[in-house]
């Protein structure tokens, strides 16, 4: 078995451009998580069904267990490293998060539909965060963040 | 106070076992038997591999008895010369690349010959299925109060049901995983888990080793739902035993399959009620059979049904009762702890079975509760006299005033005779949840806990008791201040670690506010008696007092303890399952308002309203959290979660096919609380955790039958199982 070729892969991360050896072939979660000592992203299934490895990927939340790291060249990739602390108090406030497991991609997810207040005329809050399990909080807590969330930048000048 | 742990959550920064980088480290694998039950005959290690790479564990590699330690010894750490169950762990592989781990333990087949399995434990086993004494039970318990057959007979009305609840699987989000090393000759081991001591104990027994030449780190832990209360222990020992054998590091995560078709899982069980009723729906005699699934080893299900027994007969006065119950091996999947431990499945049965006496009397659901439910000075199933004086009456009014409850059952009336395919209905279950260990379990396990007074005039609170999602640091953190009249900055909540924390019991039981946070406060106490303070002084006269205290006894320790001791008046007989079950019982009613599609066969949970008393509540936002929580597992196990059986083994092991709610699967879940704090818990209060497992699923039902006038008795009550009961319904017409 001939071993695949490694090549440089460069992409934005958080802000700042990395370059990543590898066959491109890699999970992005995986290289995120092992290889660039970015472990705030989680695996929750590895399918595509908990969103528990939300990342932004050209600002759009996608899971990470389903993009190649190939897939990425060029383009800008967002984790939940980025997301600065004030951003967050009102989910901490409401009770989002209990184990942590899913709060990563909540977050990612969260702060999305938050900046995209458009949205919410075609789906509720509720609809819009259905990709991302969550097996402890029972999710009012998460939908009441977001919700104060939206509340507070429409008050905000 | 804002919950501790939170904004580290919340900004991935909390350090789950898979987020630990150790240089050196290794991946641990797992080989499993295809096969429900038979002989090993051989390991046949394939071809395309250089084993020699690789590091392999198997029984002989065990330094210890081959058993994973718990209430009996039956489970092997790994199989030796037969498997019980499809997937039980014969191999472990380790390897630094993991995707070639992955693909080696694919290329390892453990060859079995087979013998007869047994998967129905509805059954009697024919001789050649037998496995565990005579019978395949593993346990059987009984309570008997009054006298049964004669109320039986003499009863103006009689009605039966069997009830049948599925397997459901844990699905904590931070799937199971532990971390090995060997460090100056000790053992350690650091993961998810609930019950660092529960593990520490299984590793000496089959690693045979000393108390400190074993060492069990909680790490932060995903979630938990009893999923991480004895199963850990068996992989632990798994990293553990590939660590020594490495003389590396060696890291064990399950991917979300393994763990979904390898982990114990809620026992399925089939339950039947006899209940004698009075034309007024009094409740007479109550003669009900409980029978659990426990799967191919012992594991927990003895306590499981213990608590499944005990709540069975609902949290209502009957002068007549009588309850068996036994749990039996088939060759499935160990069932173990999760979340209710036994109580929901009960519960679900004596509340559903509450509707179906109301309705074969015509009576208001409503009515035969308030007429039933238990009143101070009189006594549960066990004898236990109920002197709390909670007004259980007044729970269930708050719920069915918050839930509009009348008012709803009069519109959906109206509803269900005008819309051609969609029928609505409200239903409710009144349940109870006793906190704590059973019995006398809380003095068997003599938990002890340490605040220690440190030179900086913070406190540090060791406890073996876990964060797994409760929030028991912020909890934790609250009785201190508020015992102490401390900062919470100046509040240490020390890291579950045998080597530093005294064993203060499991993290399980709805135990870890209710007892140990009562402890946390009299050793607190107890560190302002040794500082010669009266329990008066507060604040800065105690942080001055520390740094007095440490200035003259420099490097010394002062340590705060507490050891758990039983309130008064608590006896149980064991023997008999007489007497004072638990300390304390919380109180809760329940309503749910469902929405049947009968295109569709589908069921939708339009409202859901939870009120409960559960002593004092000492933080809303947490304790509104784990309500709903629950309340949405219970959602799950109602309507969504279906698991199959192939084999005894998970066939939908993949969260693509075993459903659990969604965000948009789900109402919000409206919750109340009462009050009416109890004298032996922290500032009063009562277990909360696994509470809100017990009323969905009755209240759910209920709804349904309401909505549809059938009558089903089963869940998870998917589309098919709701075809056929409105078929079932339509033959009754
Ligand atoms: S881990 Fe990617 S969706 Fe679950
Ligand atoms: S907080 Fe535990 S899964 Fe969401």
């Amino acid at each position: 078995m001939t071993k695949p070729e490694h090549r440089d892969i460069g992409f934005t991360l958080n802000g700042e451009e990395i370059r990543f050896s590898g066959t491109g072939t890699e999970r992005l979660l995986d290289v995120l998580r092992y290889r660039l000592g970015l472990p705030g992203t989680k695996e929750g299934c590895g399918e595509g069904e908990c969103g528990a490895c939300t990342v932004h990927l050209d600002g759009v939340p996608v899971n990470s267990c389903l993009i190649l790291v190939g897939q990425v060249r060029n383009r800008r990739v967002d984790t939940v490293e980025s997301v600065a602390p004030e951003a967050l108090v009102e989910l901490h406030t409401s009770g989002a998060t209990q184990c942590g497991a899913c709060t990563p991609g909540v977050v990612m997810t969260a702060r999305f539909v938050i900046d995209h207040p458009g949205l919410l005329e075609r789906a509720s809050v509720r609809q819009l965060m259905a990709g991302n399990l969550c097996r402890c909080t029972g999710y009012d807590g998460i939908i009441e963040g977001i919700a104060e969330a939206l509340r507070q930048e429409e008050t905000s000048p | 106070m804002k919950r501790r742990e939170g904004l580290a959550k919340l900004m991935g920064r909390e350090a789950y076992v898979d987020d630990l980088t150790v240089a050196d480290c290794l991946w641990g694998a797992t080989v499993r038997s295809s096969c429900a039950r038979g002989r090993i005959r051989e390991v046949r290690f394939g071809e395309g591999f250089d084993w020699g790479e690789f590091v392999v564990v198997d029984h002989r590699d065990l330094p210890g008895e081959n058993v994973i330690a718990l209430i009996e010894t039956d489970q092997p750490v790994l199989a030796a010369e037969a498997v019980r169950h499809v997937h039980e762990a014969v191999v472990l592989l380790a390897h630094a690349d993991r995707d070639l781990l992955r693909r080696a333990v694919e290329a390892v087949e453990v060859v079995v010959e087979e013998e007869p399995p047994i998967f129905d434990f509805r059954q009697p086993p024919e001789p050649a299925q037998i496995q565990h004494g005579n019978d395949n039970v593993f346990k059987e318990l009984k309570i008997e109060k009054g006298d049964v057959d004669k109320a039986l007979a003499k009863a103006p009305v009689v009605v039966e049901g069997v009830f049948t609840t599925g397997a459901q699987e844990h699905v904590y989000l931070e799937t199971q995983g532990m971390l090995a090393w060997v460090e100056d000759g000790v053992v350690t081991v650091k993961g998810s888990m609930q019950c660092p001591y529960y593990v520490q104990k299984a590793l000496k027994l089959a690693l045979g080793r000393e108390d400190h030449e074993v060492r069990v780190v909680q790490a932060p832990t995903g979630g938990g739902f009893g999923g991480k209360e004895e199963f850990p222990s068996g992989i632990a020992l798994h990293a553990a035993l590939l660590a020594l054998k490495a003389g590396k590091p060696v890291k064990l995560i399950y991917e979300r399959g393994e763990d979904m078709v390898a982990t114990t899982k809620r026992h399925p069980s089939w339950i039947r009620h006899r209940t004698a009723v009075d034309t007024k729906g009094r409740l007479l005699a109550q003669d009900i059979e409980v029978v659990l699934d426990a799967g191919a080893y012992a594991t927990l299900s003895s306590v499981v049904l213990s608590r499944a027994v005990i709540h069975a007969a609902g949290p209502y006065h009957c002068e007549n009762v009588r309850i068996r119950g036994r749990a039996v091996l088939t060759n499935a999947v160990p069932f173990g702890a999760f979340r209710g431990f036994g109580a929901p499945q009960s519960l679900f049965a004596c509340e559903r079975q509450m509707d179906r006496i109301a309705s074969e009397l015509t009576l208001d659901p409503v009515r035969i509760r308030r007429r039933n439910l238990i009143r101070d000075g009189e006594e549960t199933a066990t004898g236990q006299v109920i002197t709390d004086g909670t007004d259980r009456l007044k729970v269930l009014d708050r719920a069915l005033e918050l839930s509009s409850f009348q008012h709803k059952r009069r519109a959906y009336l109206d509803f269900n005779d005008t819309h051609p395919y969609l029928r609505r209905g409200v239903g409710l279950a009144t349940f109870l949840h006793g906190a704590g260990f059973t019995g006398s379990g809380e003095v068997y396990l003599a938990s002890e806990v340490h605040v220690a007074g440190l030179a900086d005039g913070k406190v540090e609170v060791r406890t073996a008791n876990t964060e797994m999602g409760q929030g028991t640091q912020t909890v934790f953190t609250q009785l201190v201040t508020d015992r102490l009249g401390l900062k919470a900055e100046d509040v240490v909540i020390a890291e579950p670690d045998t080597a530093r924390v005294p064993d203060s019991g499991p993290t399980v039981a709805s135990r870890t506010t209710m007892v140990v946070g009562g402890l946390i406060e009299k050793a607190c106490d107890d560190l302002r008696r040794r500082l010669g303070l009266g329990n008066e002084e507060r604040g800065e006269v105690l942080t001055a007092a520390l740094a007095l205290w440490h200035r003259q006894h420099p490097g010394e320790e002062l340590l705060g303890t507490a050891h758990y001791e039983p309130p008064d008046g608590i006896h149980w007989d064991d023997a008999n399952y007489r007497g004072e079950a638990y300390g304390a019982f919380a109180w809760a009613t329940y309503v749910a308002a469902v929405e049947v599609d009968l295109r569709t066969y589908t069921a939708r949970v339009l409202d859901f309203v939870a009120v409960q008393e559960i002593g004092k509540v000492l933080h809303e936002v947490l304790a509104r959290g784990q309500i709903q929580g629950g309340v949405v597992q219970g959602i799950g196990w109602a309507l969504l979660e279906d698991f199959r059986f192939k084999d005894g083994a998970m066939a939908n092991g993949q969260l693509t096919n075993y459903i659990i709610p969604t965000s948009d699967d789900v109402p919000p879940i409206r919750v109340a609380f009462l009050e009416n704090p109890y004298a032996h818990g922290a500032q009063g209060a009562k277990g909360i955790g696994e509470l809100p497992m017990d009323g969905p699923a009755p209240a759910i039902v209920n709804a349904v039958a309401a909505a549809t006038g059938a009558d089903p008795c089963t869940i998870p009550l998917t589309p098919e199982r709701m075809m056929s009961v409105l078929e079932a319904r339509e033959v009754a017409r």
